[in-house]
């Protein structure tokens, strides 16, 4: 059975190459290609999960060691794959929601003339996340970490005719680099510290370890994470990634790579339930970027960005989870499921409503679209339903568990944790209610905004073609979505009854019930007062007043959130500026000092040589002289010698 | 005092080398075998001389190659006989009554010099640079195989004033001097004799028969020969000031010792002698004399290596002998005043070490950084060469103060490397020509390496040897007298030697980029395709620089096999 894991990353893998090298005479069938690969990616995963589920709990694990690839005494790394539950649940999520993705970027991608290519990396994604989530060792990690970010640098900047989706791209990659150096350097430390870098050792050897070194790590792993999930301090990047189609967005930037960091510190949980510190941090980040995300996507008018903001704050649930140990570790994941179907569902109705509205992805230019798009409606609105935490839908187990743990984290840190978590989920109702009632429900605002949005004037083609006609989406994108949107219902339900989920990840994860303050119910009861304030107040704004065309002034708060919470002035002033400020330092001393010196030294020979060339004027009797004073000194300097 | 000392210095001569004390007078014993490759090119050099008595004109100059290169080879051939017999190590000897020395480190000298003379002797016999001799000197298009081809690099009559009628009419006739083959050899043959030269008489005399050749040699430019004969002046009025210092020196060490012999005076230096001649009773065992006549004999010898500051003639003279008399003499007389240098050092003065090291240091710093400070603002492709070989002289001469087996066969090493690549880049000179000769000044290089890339890559090799550049022999060679010079205690020697080394690699690296990085001017010079001769002395010294740069173990092990002088 082991055999077939490396078959996983395989298939997939071989699309990429197929398509990519494959040149033109693929154009016609290369989508199905790639859709099939990754179809039967999922296929082999089916299986093996199917295999997996008919053995004991401690009997699961499988090993595939490929080869050696670098073996060097005393530096063995090896290209090995490791299929515990904690791997198979990403498998399934990977392939699963992948497919789903691709079918839907069959129709989605239509008219677009490099679909052939955007197929070869979309399983070029998928390969890399494979591997990512496999691989015994955290080298072979760091390839399938670089690796997605490779593929999500190339699918950003996609449309790269767009100078926006040109420089997102870019930015994505430099912010995910800082945090990739966090990663290579954890490693780095892990190889120092423990000779190794596959799990099984290191995540063994974590009880002989100083605190402290543990830490180190752990804190570098955190920086890792940040970036690729885009966690405070390094969020600034997924807002602009939404440059990228929208099933990019979705499988990509939602369900899948973004959540690579929960999976990081979940896969190195020994390492950070031995430095509580590192733990504390992480808790910190998740609460703040959870707040941080859902903020910005209140004041969002763009669907996709407001989603955006949506996915950095359910991930900041998700890290939020993983920092409180093992009383959060499978609700993370847990988590993580349920919101790569929902939060893949949403994006991919926020797709099919572009699809429908000639890519116009201004709410305030929505309005009223129920009528004209029901399926979209439904799966969207049950998407909705999800997220929020409606009760019985997927959310509302997932995030509910999470609340319930951060409580029970206990002290003042989980009342505090606690709090934050209650408070996003009031902010979470609100914003998703807002974009609903702004999409689907109020007036057909589009019918009479034919002029381009003043803050957005490189959105091209709405205005251009005046005014939209709104229309349900193809089968090929409207299929991915219902199938998503069963799982925004009932993956919850699933999971929870009976705490299926909690002993399929519990022997990989461990688990401890913690000490919750107050009982469940009790925060279930506070969760659903919170959920309808949210829902209330949303509707107060949005439902029951008209939506301005134009965005209002607004408060402070709302200027600052609609500029992400100034987080690239942020950058601005202080990398930018300050990188701006060192470089220009440094090249000033090497200009002045260095190349000074180097100048002037050569200046100086070059003085020197013409002086004493001089000398060289070519009588003979000069020359003589010059041979007679020297044999003086010579002989001077020689009897002096003796006589010192 | 010296009038009795020159007196005594030829009665005392005669005793000391006489073997066999208490009788009044016994024929030498000369060990000829051991001599051969000495003999040989005298003898050859003395037939070269009867053929330019009585071999008809035209024959002269196919005779006169054929014998000077019979006569090198087969000098070789000796030395490498006498290497196989042992010489060179266990059964080194000292021959022709205590006059000459047959050990590794004369053997291993005179083996380079007579290699780098063979493949001098093909530059000296080049025919094909020149244009003909008939007509207004310029070659018709076309037809170059008859109108080119005819002359040498070297005066149709030496004799005739420049710009005189008897010059035209020399021209005119296609005469060609080849007395140069036997000059060369008599060159040779002092050349051979210097490093192996076992007293003060022999190393003098050896001294005057290898430059006064030399000197004529400089003079028998074919074109700019007032130039030619300035040069040749210059070196010959500093070469009878210096060989005066050394001689007085000599005189003076011969008070000192009551003999001339190096045996004999390092046995004065060290104590173990002590029997005074009674006419020398005044003088002997005075270390004034010692001191003083043991620096102005290293002054003589530093005027022939090229040091600073006794270096003032190598500039003018390299410009402006003929190019190939330029290479034979940068490579082959380097070789033997640098072995003379050597044995002197090792085998008379090894008790002067203390006293001598402050002066041989200064010598070598000022020899090193000047030589590189002042080609920096050369604009003359051949006193370019000229500094580079002044203060590659300096690096030498470190290796030299490291006073260890390590510093001889490291010497040893570099001289080989350094003399070949010198004949090499002197031979590409010769190939860069414009209507008036050779194209020497620097701005005429620019660009050399757009229009005759194969030229331009080849002395680019040169010169990052001599730049030292790894890969290439001037890598091994620097990096083995910078290492010996180290061990032996010189380390601020050697940083001085790096930065030198760093300030040259300028000049080097800018001929290059002046070559490849330029635009080639519009009247700029055309390259010449020469014959088989110079295309092997170039093809020697890219294959030597090259394959030491790459795989120098073989000959370094050979060196240091070769590092033991006899006493």
């Amino acid at each position: 059975m082991e055999n077939l894991i490396a078959l996983l990353v395989a298939a997939p893998l071989l699309g990429a190459a197929v398509l990519l090298c494959g040149g033109r005479r693929l154009d016609r069938s290369g989508h199905w290609i790639g859709t099939v690969l990754a179809a039967a990616s999922f296929v082999v995963g089916a299986v093996l999960f199917t295999d997996m589920l008919g053995k004991g709990a401690e009997d699961r694990a499988l090993h595939q060691k490929l080869f050696s690839w670098i073996p060097v005494e005393g530096f063995q790394a090896d290209v090995a794959f490791q299929l515990d539950q904690l791997s198979m649940t990403f498998v399934l999520l990977i392939t699963g929601v992948g497919t789903l993705i691709h079918i839907y970027s069959i129709g989605y991608m239509e008219h677009d003339e490099r679909r052939r290519r955007f197929f070869g990396y979309l399983n070029l994604f998928l390969a890399a996340m494979l591997i990512l989530v496999i691989a015994d060792n955290y080298l072979l990690l760091y390839v399938g970490w670089e690796g997605v970010g490779l593929a999500s640098y190339l699918l950003i900047g996609f449309w790269q005719h767009k100078p926006s989706a040109a420089t997102a791209a870019k930015k994505a990659f430099l912010v995910n680099r800082v945090g990739d150096i966090g990663l290579s350097i954890a490693i780095m430390l892990m190889f120092t510290t423990f000779g190794t870098f596959a799990f099984g050792p290191v995540l063994e050897a974590t009880g002989d370890t100083s605190e402290g070194k543990l830490t180190a790590i752990g804190l570098m792993l955190l920086l890792a994470a940040c970036g690729k999930s885009a966690q405070v301090p390094l969020q600034s990047w997924l807002g602009d990634a939404m440059e990228g189609p929208t099933p990019v967005s979705a499988l990509i930037h939602a369900a899948t790579m973004v959540t690579a960091g929960v999976y990081l510190i979940v896969r190195s949980g020994a390492i950070f339930n031995a430095a509580p510190d590192a733990q504390l941090v992480v808790t910190i980040v998740g609460a703040v970027t959870l707040l941080f995300g859902a903020i910005v996507g209140c004041a969002k008018d763009d669907i996709k960005k407001a989603l955006a903001g949506s996915t950095m704050s359910q991930i900041g649930y998700m890290i939020l989870a993983a920092g409180l140990g093992p009383i959060g570790y499978v609700f993370a994941i847990m988590h993580l499921v349920t919101h790569g179907f929902f939060k893949a569902g949403l994006f991919l109705g926020a797709g099919s409503v572009m699809h429908g509205m000639n890519d116009e992805v201004d709410m305030r230019r929505y309005g009223g679209l129920r009528k004209y798009m029901p399926v979209t409606f439904v799966t969207f609105g049950l998407g909705y339903l999800a997220i929020i935490g409606f009760p019985g839908l997927s959310g509302f187990f997932s995030k509910d568990k999470i609340i319930e743990a951060a409580f029970a984290k206990g002290g003042t840190e989980g009342w505090i944790l606690g709090s934050v978590a209650l408070l996003g989920a009031a902010i979470t109702a609100f914003y998703m209610t807002r974009v609903m009632l702004m999409t689907f429900f109020g007036e057909e605002r589009w019918r009479h905004a034919a002029t381009p949005s003043p803050d957005e004037p490189d959105v091209e083609p709405a205005a251009a073609t005046g005014e939209p006609h709104p229309h349900e989406s193809p089968k090929s994108m409207t299929i991915p979505m219902i199938v998503l949107a069963f799982g925004s219902v009932f993956a919850g339900g699933l999971f929870s009854v009976g705490d299926r989920f909690l002993h399929w990840l519990e022997p990989v994860t461990g688990h401890d019930h913690g000490h919750a303050p107050v009982s469940a119910t009790t925060v279930t009861a506070a969760t659903m007062v919170v959920l309808v304030i949210g829902v209330a107040v949303a509707w107060a704004m949005y439902g029951r007043k008209p939506v301005p065309a134009v965005a209002p002034r607004g408060s402070l708060l709302t200027r600052a959130a609609r500029r992400d919470l100034l987080q690239d002035d942020f950058n601005h002033v202080v990398l930018v500026r300050g990188g701006e400020h060192l470089t220009r330092s440094l090249v000033y001393v090497d200009h002045t000092l260095v190349d000074g010196v180097v100048n002037g030294t050569a200046a100086s020979m070059g003085g020197l040589s013409g002086r004493l060339r001089k000398l060289q004027n070519g009588y003979a009797r000069s020359y003589a002289v010059s041979m007679f004073g020297g044999t003086a000194v010579l002989i001077a300097a020689t009897l002096l010698m003796r006589a010192v | 005092m010296s009038a009795t000392a020159v007196h005594s210095l030829w009665t005392t001569a005669g005793e000391v080398t006489s073997a066999a004390p208490g009788d009044r007078f016994t024929a030498p014993t000369i060990e000829y075998a051991q001599l051969a490759p000495v003999l040989i090119v005298v003898g050859v050099a003395v037939l070269g001389v009867l053929v330019e008595a009585f071999v008809p004109r035209r024959a002269r100059y196919t005779t006169q190659v054929f014998l000077t290169v019979v006569a090198l080879a087969a000098s070789f051939a000796a030395v490498i006989g006498l290497a196989a017999d042992g010489y060179a190590t266990k059964s080194a000897h000292i021959a022709a009554m205590g006059a000459i020395a047959v050990d590794g480190p004369a053997l291993f000298l005179q083996g380079t010099i007579l290699l780098v003379s063979m493949v001098s002797v093909f530059t000296f016999a080049e025919r094909r640079l020149e244009p003909a001799p008939h007509g207004d000197g310029v070659s018709p298009a076309g037809t170059k195989s008859r109108a080119w081809g005819r002359v040498d690099s070297f005066a149709a009559q030496a004799g005739s004033v420049p710009g005189s009628d008897s010059e035209k009419a020399a021209v005119k006739a296609g005469f060609t001097t080849t007395e140069v083959f036997p000059l060369l050899l008599f060159s040779v043959a002092g050349m051979l004799v210097f490093p192996a030269a076992n007293d003060l008489l022999t190393l003098f005399i050896a001294l005057e028969v290898f430059s006064l050749p030399l000197y004529l040699l400089c003079a028998v430019a074919r074109r700019k020969r007032l130039m030619s004969q300035e040069a040749a002046v210059k070196y010959f009025l500093l070469g009878s000031f210096s060989s005066a210092f050394l001689l007085f020196g000599i005189a003076l060490l011969y008070g000192y010792a009551g003999t001339v012999s190096y045996a004999g005076i390092a046995g004065v230096v060290d104590g173990d002698i002590q029997d005074i001649d009674p006419a020398l009773a005044d003088t002997m065992g005075n270390d004034a004399l010692l001191l003083i006549g043991g620096a102005m004999i290293l002054m003589g010898l530093f005027f022939k290596v090229g040091a600073v500051p006794f270096h003032m003639w190598t500039p003018d003279v390299y410009q402006g002998a003929p190019t190939p008399v330029t290479g034979f003499m940068a490579a082959a007389t380097k070789v033997a005043a640098f072995g003379a240098l050597l044995r002197l050092l090792y085998v008379v003065l090894p008790g002067l070490t203390w006293d001598l090291r402050p002066v041989m240091w200064g010598v070598a710093i000022v020899t090193m950084v000047g030589g590189a400070v002042v080609a920096i603002t050369q604009t003359d492709i051949k006193r370019l060469l000229a500094y580079s070989s002044i203060a590659h002289a300096g690096f030498i001469l470190a290796g030299v103060i490291a006073a260890s087996p390590d510093g001889i066969s490291s010497v040893l090493f570099y001289l080989g490397v350094y003399s070949f690549v010198t004949v090499g880049a002197f031979a590409v000179v010769t190939l860069v020509r414009d209507a008036g000769g050779e194209a020497t000044h620097l701005s005429k290089w620019a660009g050399l390496g757009r229009r005759s890339p194969l030229t331009a890559a080849v002395f680019a090799v040169f010169l990052l040897s001599f730049a030292g550049i790894p890969l290439t022999s001037g890598f091994s060679g620097k990096f083995a007298v910078f290492k010996a010079a180290a061990d032996g205690g010189a380390a601020p020697l050697v940083v001085v030697g790096v930065i030198s080394s760093a300030i040259a690699a300028f000049f080097y690296i800018r001929v290059i980029v002046l070559m490849f990085f330029s635009e080639p001017k519009a009247d700029g010079p055309t390259v010449a395709v020469p014959s088989p001769l110079t295309m092997t002395t170039i093809a020697v010294g890219v294959a030597v620089t090259l394959v030491l740069g790459l795989a120098p173990q073989y000959f370094l092990d050979l060196a240091s096999q070769a590092g033991g002088f006899v006493r």
